[in-house]
């Protein structure tokens, strides 16, 4: 095959820069392209082999019936082996790499997002904020220290080396400023507003450094948003983030989502975005009924996540797919995938009828980034592909 | 705390680590592997940054190799590199993956030319100083 005929990344250096955003070093940026370029290979050449590995046993007489049989299977087999052990590995390497950049520059990191939220009444933190067992338990994504680990006073680590590997483990399907979660949203809300709806108050739960939130505050500066989450390196990196890119229309507050301190009805668009598969099943209820009560009449909650768990997906993609939850400690994930998310929502006093799903692509400025939207249906990299599942529950 | 930015960087997620293969020795060599393969690859791109810097200018300031950014045409010739780097050092995984490919064009030639399916050699040893 021609090199010409191959696709290639954009290099990491596109990565929109902001007044809090590391700076990177000639050797960290070609880290990340290494990396970038190795999750490609694994998903398109190796991943393939997986499946003609599985396929192979599969002619000589196994036949797995659900995903932990196929789970049984594989384990066993070398090239399935081979595949999850360098998917871990570059999980661990995108984190140690991007660790190694904030860590060198962090005192430079926090004087600057200090400057930026100097006086900011848009940041709200409160220390008694406890941080739940979901969040806790194990560093989910392999981040060392989660979300929620402070290393110094007024720390933003954890939100830096967030930021900063997103680009890597999705290929740079999600754009410029790792955003293409929030520009879908965008055009999903224009949409809506030719169609009536014109939301005043938006919240958005588990905003982690509100790279989904602030496309909508850009789109809708006449909005008033909220964003919460329960860890503050992310909350203060999250806000200076958004003033150094001219957004202040986001209060960003420290809150457990569990039972959020708004009044009843005050929001009128309500935004998880691939927040709800890291919670666990006691606090999933409380969640989803915080919606309902915080939503106005006439209002709605979007749910942004993978495709569920359902009867129509074969065995092996419902195994692939869930692959994060016990390599890439996501530990609710499978969990959350198997739920009935329509259920869930009608216990939370959602009416069934008026929860609806769609489909949502990460939307990229395709000059000079991938579209997952025109990728090639075989390029599927189970659960990383920024192809998601909308639930829309309307009140 | 003191921050350690070397320690730092590698310390360990909270959640028991995955093994992967049979022998946990395995694991270990296979993660060492890829970051040694990793920093090849970045010592690669270093050149290759150092060596367009002296073709354009012929001297080389160090604050020169921290800012440069490759232009569109260079930033894909060295996302190719990293695709072709990869391949090669992978060469052992595409290789395990066509045996499916030979195993079935084995068994087809088998059916058509009444030959056996097999591409073991030392079966084919046998099978060919047989009379």
């Amino acid at each position: 095959m021609a090199n010409a005929d191959r696709q290639v990344p954009p290099p990491w250096n596109v990565v929109g820069p902001h007044g809090v955003f590391p700076e990177a070093r000639h050797d960290e940026v070609a880290r990340f392209n290494f990396l970038t370029n190795l999750n490609i290979h694994l998903a398109s050449q190796i991943l393939p082999g997986v499946r003609k590995a599985y396929d192979s046993r599969v002619e000589k007489g196994s036949a797995p019936a659900n995903r932990r049989e196929v789970g049984e299977l594989l384990k066993r087999e070398p090239l399935y082996q081979l595949w999850s052990s360098l998917r871990r590995n570059t999980m661990e390497m995108r984190q140690q790499n991007s660790r190694a950049m904030v860590f060198r520059q962090l005192p430079e990191l926090v004087d600057k997002a200090r400057q930026l939220n100097e006086g900011s009444s848009t940041l709200q933190l409160d220390s008694s904020v406890k941080i739940p067992r979901y969040v806790s338990a194990v560093d989910i994504h392999c981040m060392p220290g989660g979300y929620h680990t402070e290393y110094c006073e007024e720390d933003v680590a954890a939100g830096a080396n967030y930021d900063s590997g997103i680009f890597v483990t999705t290929a740079g399907m999600l754009g410029r400023f790792s955003d293409g979660g929030g520009q879908a949203l965008v055009e999903w809300l224009r949409e809506q507003m030719e169609a009536g709806f014109r939301p005043r108050r938006i919240l958005d739960i588990g905003c982690t450094v509100g790279h989904n939130i602030v496309p909508l505050a850009q789109a809708f500066p006449e909005t008033e948003i909220v964003a919460i989450d329960v860890a503050a390196p992310m909350l203060r990196y999250a806000n200076a983030r958004a003033k150094s890119l001219g957004v202040n229309n986001i209060t960003f507050r420290q809150e457990n989502a569990e039972a959020i301190d708004a009044e009843d009805g005050s929001f009128d668009l309500i935004i998880t975005c691939m927040f709800l598969h890291e919670t666990s099943s006691r606090a999933l209820p409380r969640i989803l009924a915080e919606t309902h009560r915080l939503l106005a009449d006439g209002g709605k909650v979007v749910h942004i996540e993978q495709p569920q768990f359902t009867d129509d997906m074969p065995p092996y993609e419902q195994f692939m797919r869930d692959w994060d939850t016990r390599n890439n400690n996501e530990p609710f994930w499978g969990t959350l995938h198997d739920l009935d998310l329509f259920e869930a929502m009608e216990q939370a006093g959602f009416d069934r009828d008026r929860v609806t799903t769609c489909g949502l692509f990460a939307v990229v400025d395709e000059e000079l980034f991938p579209s997952a939207a025109k990728a090639a249906a075989d390029s599927e990299d189970y659960g990383r592909k920024p192809a998601w599942h909308a639930y829309i529950a309307s009140k | 705390m003191t921050l350690d930015p070397i320690n730092m960087a590698g310390t360990k997620a909270r959640g028991k680590r995955p093994s992967y293969f049979q022998d946990v020795d395995v694991d270990r060599l296979m993660s060492i592997l890829m970051a040694v393969a990793g920093e090849l690859a970045v010592t690669r791109e270093r050149m290759d940054t150092l060596e367009r810097l002296l073709a354009a200018k012929g001297l080389v300031a160090r604050e020169e190799i921290e800012h440069f950014t490759p232009d569109s045409d260079a930033a894909r010739e060295r996302g190719l590199w990293h695709q072709d780097y990869i391949a090669r050092i992978l060469r052992v995984i595409q290789q395990e993956i066509e045996q499916f490919d030979e195993d079935h064009q084995a068994k087809q030639q088998a059916k058509e030319e009444n030959v056996s399916t097999t591409t073991e050699l030392d079966e084919l040893i046998e099978e060919l100083a047989s009379s």
